[in-house]
């Protein structure tokens, strides 16, 4: 098997599938030329914690498998525990990836990244130094571009 | 798994039952050595021969004109590299070297290598359909020009090139022609003599017969070095111990495909056709590789909004075998050279899916694969945020 069960399990299974219409914070990463792009959607209430997820994604077994993962790891957390989100951690939640599929775990924890600066933005407040992404405010067309 | 449709027979495909019975006594009873003189050995060189010269027939090649190898890559390795070496020893130390743009990687691999070693090398594109035009073969060629190495029929979108017109233009100029035919032997009329070939490569599992066994046809006279040294078995020019069984069983294989060729065909282009009519109308998708030219046994489709690896679990978990040039699916970050090629975008090439047909496909396993795709399709793009489900079209303007 090119991977886990853990991974089948989420790729076939996969939790918090779908678009919250009144996010809190909504961000995207990954670019169509690239064959990856995930959409994360947080409801962050008045504690900071976020009480609800969901996630869209184009992308293969392992870019779904990274997003379902990541999604019940932040489920219920707090905005400060999702920002220390590693893709290792998501990775090793699964039960490891190829390495040439190690990018879907980063595109997950960026999107997480990108919908939290989305958050920050709204309520008009600085978006903290690790929320950037790295091609923020760039046209380079890396794979993490949103 | 009981119920499973393979629908990958352009990857590898099942050893025939003929192939099988008729390679059999070579493992354990007829197994001597060809190259030994007592009558046990001499026996197997007999036998040897025989698949040599049946397979020649199938091509409309004579005997002597064939070699066996350990397959198609080295085949195709032979035919480019043995080539500019014969020209090397004529006095034509360099030189050029057309081919195309969608050839399989035994060629294209081996092109850039000769690039490597200075040769030049033209990498022709080819239309939306997948094909060469004769006329841009002849207007690549150059003084200098070795050789022309074009694909008889595509492994990716099935797309059946103008293989005689290209020789015709090759034969024309005085250039060697090779033509890499492991998707069409077996699978539509080849000859060798129409198409004006020199070289020409095949691959026994592409056609029912055992892995790890194909053969090179040389027109003769040509004396192409030899790229494998050693024991100087198949006239000095590809040494090892021969694969008795593998040449006994690929002939068998082959004799059979090419004696049920008109009815099997038709029959797989009927299948292919349902396939196509079912999947090619769903919304945003298209036939890749030409709508008449092409394989009798490959259907290929890109979905937009679709990645092909997420598309190739979801047929697996389903029962159903298939492939796709996505670049998830292999280890590389880009979609196929092939798809490219024929202009797709990237993003739309990502959403790629072959299915390939062969002798054990039967309606029923087309019926369920028109079944399964679009669901899968439909889950897929729902989950996707390139899709607008409202809409029921892509967000991206591409
Ligand atoms: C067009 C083409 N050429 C060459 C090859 C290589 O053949 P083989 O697997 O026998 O080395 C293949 C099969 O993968 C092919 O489809």
């Amino acid at each position: 098997m090119l991977y886990s069960e853990k991974v089948m399990d989420h790729f076939e299974h996969p939790r918090n599938v779908g678009s919250i219409p009144d996010a809190d914070g909504v961000g995207q990463v990954g670019n169509p030329k690239c064959g990856d792009i995930m959409k994360m959607y947080l409801k962050i209430d008045g504690n900071n914690v976020i009480t609800d997820v969901k996630f869209q994604t184009f992308g293969c077994g392992s870019a779904i498998a990274t997003s379902s993962m990541a999604t019940e790891m932040i489920k219920g957390r707090t905005v400060d525990e999702a920002m220390g989100l590693t893709n290792a951690a998501v990775a090793e939640a699964l039960d490891g990836l190829p390495a040439y599929k190690m990018h879907c775990s980063v595109l997950a924890e960026e999107a997480i990244k990108a919908a939290l600066a989305d958050w920050y933005a709204k309520k008009g407040e600085p978006v903290p130094e690790c929320c950037k992404l790295p091609c923020d405010g760039d046209e380079h067309g890396c794979c993490s571009c949103g | 798994m009981t119920n499973r449709i393979y629908a990958d027979h352009a990857a590898t495909a099942a050893l025939s039952h003929t192939a099988l019975r008729a390679m059999e006594p070579y493992f354990t009873q007829k197994y001597g050595n060809p190259s030994s003189l007592y009558g046990f050995g001499q026996q197997a060189k007999a036998d040897l021969e025989k698949a040599r010269a049946d397979l020649a027939a199938c091509l409309n090649a004579r005997p002597e004109e064939i070699y066996f190898t350990s397959g198609g890559t080295e085949a195709d390795n032979w035919a480019l590299k043995g080539a500019v070496e014969l020209m090397a020893l004529k006095g034509k130390k360099t030189g050029h070297i057309i081919t195309s743009a969608i050839e399989h990687h035994a060629v294209l691999h081996t092109a850039q290598y000769l690039e490597k070693q200075g040769y030049s090398v033209t990498y022709l594109p080819v239309d939306g359909h997948g094909r060469v035009d004769p006329a841009a073969v002849e207007a690549a060629i150059r003084p200098d020009t070795l050789l022309i190495s074009i694909m008889a029929a595509n492994n990716e979108i099935g797309t059946i090139q103008p293989v005689a017109e290209i020789g015709a233009v090759a034969r024309a100029h005085k250039i060697l022609f090779h033509t890499d035919a492991v998707q069409a032997v077996g699978h539509i009329p080849v000859d060798v003599q129409a198409w004006n070939a020199d070289l020409l490569s095949l691959s026994g599992h592409k056609f029912g017969g055992p892995r790890g066994m194909g053969a090179l046809y040389v027109k003769k006279p040509l004396r192409l070095p030899p790229l494998i040294h050693g024991g100087g078995q198949e006239k000095g020019r590809r040494s090892g111990t021969e694969n008795v069984a593998g040449a006994v069983g690929m002939a068998a294989a082959l004799k059979e495909a090419v004696a049920r060729l008109p009815e099997e065909s038709a029959r797989l282009s009927a299948l292919r056709d349902r396939l196509i009519a079912g999947l090619a109308t769903l919304p945003y998708t298209r036939l890749t590789g030409h709508p008449t030219h092409r394989l009798p046994g490959i259907a290929s489709f890109v979905f937009e909004g679709v990645e092909g690896e997420a598309l190739l679990l979801h047929l697996d978990a389903k029962g159903i075998c298939a492939s796709s040039g996505s670049a998830c699916s292999s280890a590389s970050l880009d979609p196929s050279h092939v798809l490219l090629a024929i202009g797709l975008p990237h993003a739309i090439a990502h959403g790629s899916l072959r299915l390939s047909l062969g002798p054990d496909n039967t309606e029923a396993d087309v019926d369920a694969i028109l079944k399964a795709v679009p669901q899968v399709v439909e889950y897929l793009r729902a989950m996707s945020p390139v899709w607008d489900a409202q809409a029921q079209k892509p967000t991206w303007e591409l």
